[in-house]
């Protein structure tokens, strides 16, 4: 185990990396020539034993490049990475008992396999004995309301019986660090809200567990982390808690607006002054804005902007910033752009 | 130690269950795997019958019909399953999951053996009932020991081939497709491999289903002298043959997965 690993804030680190760099090579074909893609740039990360940590960006932004590095499915071009102490690429074994990994939109496991058999099978492979994986597939199940679906076939589940399915995969084993990449993508929200409250009593009830969840659902790593780190192009830009995030951004103000339909013409509020953002979208009523002020002031010239043209303000209000502000202001674009930058 | 030694049983049983009990679930495989095989089977022996080949010969398709479903278990069952594994996103949890590789390995094995086992007992049933083949077990100890060996080396080779799919993707599976009709060929699948000269013959011997089927037919089939070497030196081969590959697959898939994971492609789909 790596002596260096345990100190941090007085706690051990479940996880740890240093200065990981991951870098892809394509190789040429007759309409390319060779080229080298940086996933991971200089990547440093520490993560708390008893932790949920949350590790927000964009798609590409090198999140489950990260992800796979630690759960050790992928090496480091450089730099080292530690889970409990242990190397990833040097001590993979010790890793490996110590660590599972749910994805978001798994399609893995045996469709002709009932719920249970799934369950018990991938127990098998962390050498859990059959009376203990029948015990805990059991209370799991009961846990994320699949009990009643314990003997159905896998194939046959809908999208979010098979992905509270697969937490329960991720749990039988008892692992000690849960990695959880993007465990909501593409559920409804009353699955994701399940999920979630499930996500937070997992780690409350056993002292020393840990969760690495990567998301892009802001919302979701404001709700459920303790601390969050928000990578971009391989980097990490800030790490801390969701409250100190937010509050970083005090030095702005932020304004929800909404208006008779501006048809484009939002752009120009863009370049008033004491404007840093301001990014749009369509809702029913017309356009709602959602405006980054330098100071509280500027909202005069907004107003008069959007009035100057003739359409009326329906609805001002102050808000608070969101980690999403935090990001816009720190990359320059919102989570949904990945080559535009915000208005 | 003893704790790896249960884990990479419970492995073993754990991955050959989903194979077993998906055979009893989704049975078409009967018709697919055993009575349409069997067509190829009948083929040969009715040209030997039009031939007025000797009798044994009948036998000899018999048992190259039986051990075809060995030899498409380790080309199908096993190397190709990594590339459906991988294409499903079950490699990826197999990957992560403390066990060996080769446990893994192991119970695919095991739970395709099941199915080849039936598929091989169904053809020498049909050649007995439907062809009359009559088999001398006077040397029962050392077929089954032949058996044995024959069946260490060929999954020795699978494990081996399931190496590259961790790797490569489709080129794997082209190199699979290339494989099954040569191998048929060159192991005398239904025909004796003295047919190719001592020489060529010898070299065949590489492939373990060679001196593994010209060993069993000669201990069943006595009276009709057409093995290519005495049966103690076909199983020395074999069992020389099992021991290199079980090292070098567990050397490859070493080495496979080490590369991958540098390269990045362990998890690539659609490869």
């Amino acid at each position: 185990m790596d002596e260096m690993s345990t100190q941090a804030y007085g706690q051990p680190l479940a996880i740890e990396a240093r200065n990981v760099r991951r870098v892809f090579k394509v190789k040429p074909t007759k309409s390319q020539p060779a080229k080298e893609t940086i996933a991971l740039d200089g990547v440093d990360l520490q993560v708390r034993s008893g932790e949920l940590f949350g590790l927000l960006g964009p798609n590409g932004a090198g999140k489950t490049t990260l992800i796979k590095i630690l759960v050790t499915l992928l090496y480091p071009t450089s730099g080292q990475a530690l889970v409990d102490g242990f190397d990833v690429v040097t001590q993979a074994q010790a890793v490996r008992e110590r660590i599972a990994m749910v994805s978001g939109g798994e399609t893995s496991g045996f469709g002709l396999l009932t719920v249970r058999e799934q369950l018990w099978m991938f127990s098998q492979f962390y050498g859990v004995s059959s009376t203990v994986a029948a015990q805990r597939a059991d209370e799991l199940l009961k846990v994320v309301g699949l009990w009643d679906e314990r003997d159905r076939k896998v194939h046959t589940l809908s999208t979010g019986m098979r992905q509270r399915m697969n937490l329960c995969r991720g749990l039988m084993s008892d692992p000690k660090i849960l990695f959880l990449d993007e465990p909501t993508l593409g559920l409804d929200v009353g699955v994701a809200r399940d999920i979630r409250a499930y996500i937070r009593q997992w780690i409350s009830e056993k002292p020393g567990r840990t969760i690495l969840l990567t998301t892009h659902y802001m919302q979701e790593a404001d709700e459920l982390c303790d601390r969050v780190a928000i990578i971009d192009q391989g980097r990490i830009l800030i790490c801390d808690t969701p409250a100190a995030i937010k509050r970083q951004s005090r030095q702005a103000t932020y304004f929800q607006i909404i208006t008779e339909p501006l048809n484009g013409t939002e752009v120009t509020l863009c370049g008033l002054p004491g404007v840093v953002s301001c990014q749009s979208r369509l809702v029913d009523m017309g356009t709602e804005l959602r405006i980054t002020l330098a100071d509280d002031g500027a909202i005069a010239h907004v107003v008069g902007s959007i009035t100057g043209q003739g359409k009326r303000i329906l609805a001002l209000q102050k808000v608070e910033p969101t980690l999403e502000d935090v990001f816009v202001e720190t990359v320059g674009r919102r989570f949904g752009d990945d080559t535009q930058p915000a208005a | 130690m003893t704790h790896n030694l249960l884990l990479n049983l419970r492995a073993v049983i754990g991955r050959a269950y989903p194979r077993i009990v998906g055979q009893n679930r989704a049975p078409t495989w009967v018709f697919y795997d055993i009575l349409l095989p069997l067509l190829a089977v009948t083929a040969f022996v009715f040209v030997y019958r039009a031939l007025n080949a000797p009798p044994e010969f009948t036998g000899f398709v018999i048992i190259g019909g039986s051990m075809l479903a060995f030899w498409g278990n380790v080309l199908w069952g096993m190397g190709a399953e990594l590339f459906w594994e991988k294409n499903d996103g079950t490699l990826e949890l197999i990957m992560m999951v403390p066990c060996s590789r080769m446990a893994i390995l192991v119970g695919m094995a095991a739970g395709g053996m099941f199915a080849a086992s039936l598929r091989a007992l169904v053809t020498i049933i049909v050649g007995v009932v439907l062809f009359n083949v009559r088999f001398d077990l006077s040397r029962l100890p050392m077929l089954l020991a032949v058996f044995v060996l024959t069946m260490i080396a060929l999954y020795g080779l699978g494990m081996l081939f399931a190496s590259l799919y961790l790797l490569w993707g489709r080129e794997a599976w082209h190199i699979n497709n290339l494989l099954m009709e040569p191998v048929n060929l060159t192991s005398g699948m239904y025909f004796p491999v003295r047919a190719f000269g001592q020489m060529l013959g010898l070299i065949f011997s590489l492939i373990p289903l060679t001196p593994g089927l010209d060993a069993m037919r000669q201990l069943l089939f006595p009276a009709q002298p057409m093995g290519l070497i005495p049966v103690r030196y076909e199983i020395a081969i074999l069992a020389v043959l099992g021991m290199v590959f079980a090292v070098a697959a567990s050397r490859a898939l070493r080495y496979m997965e080490n590369l991958a994971k540098t390269e990045g492609r362990l998890t690539v789909r659609w490869q």
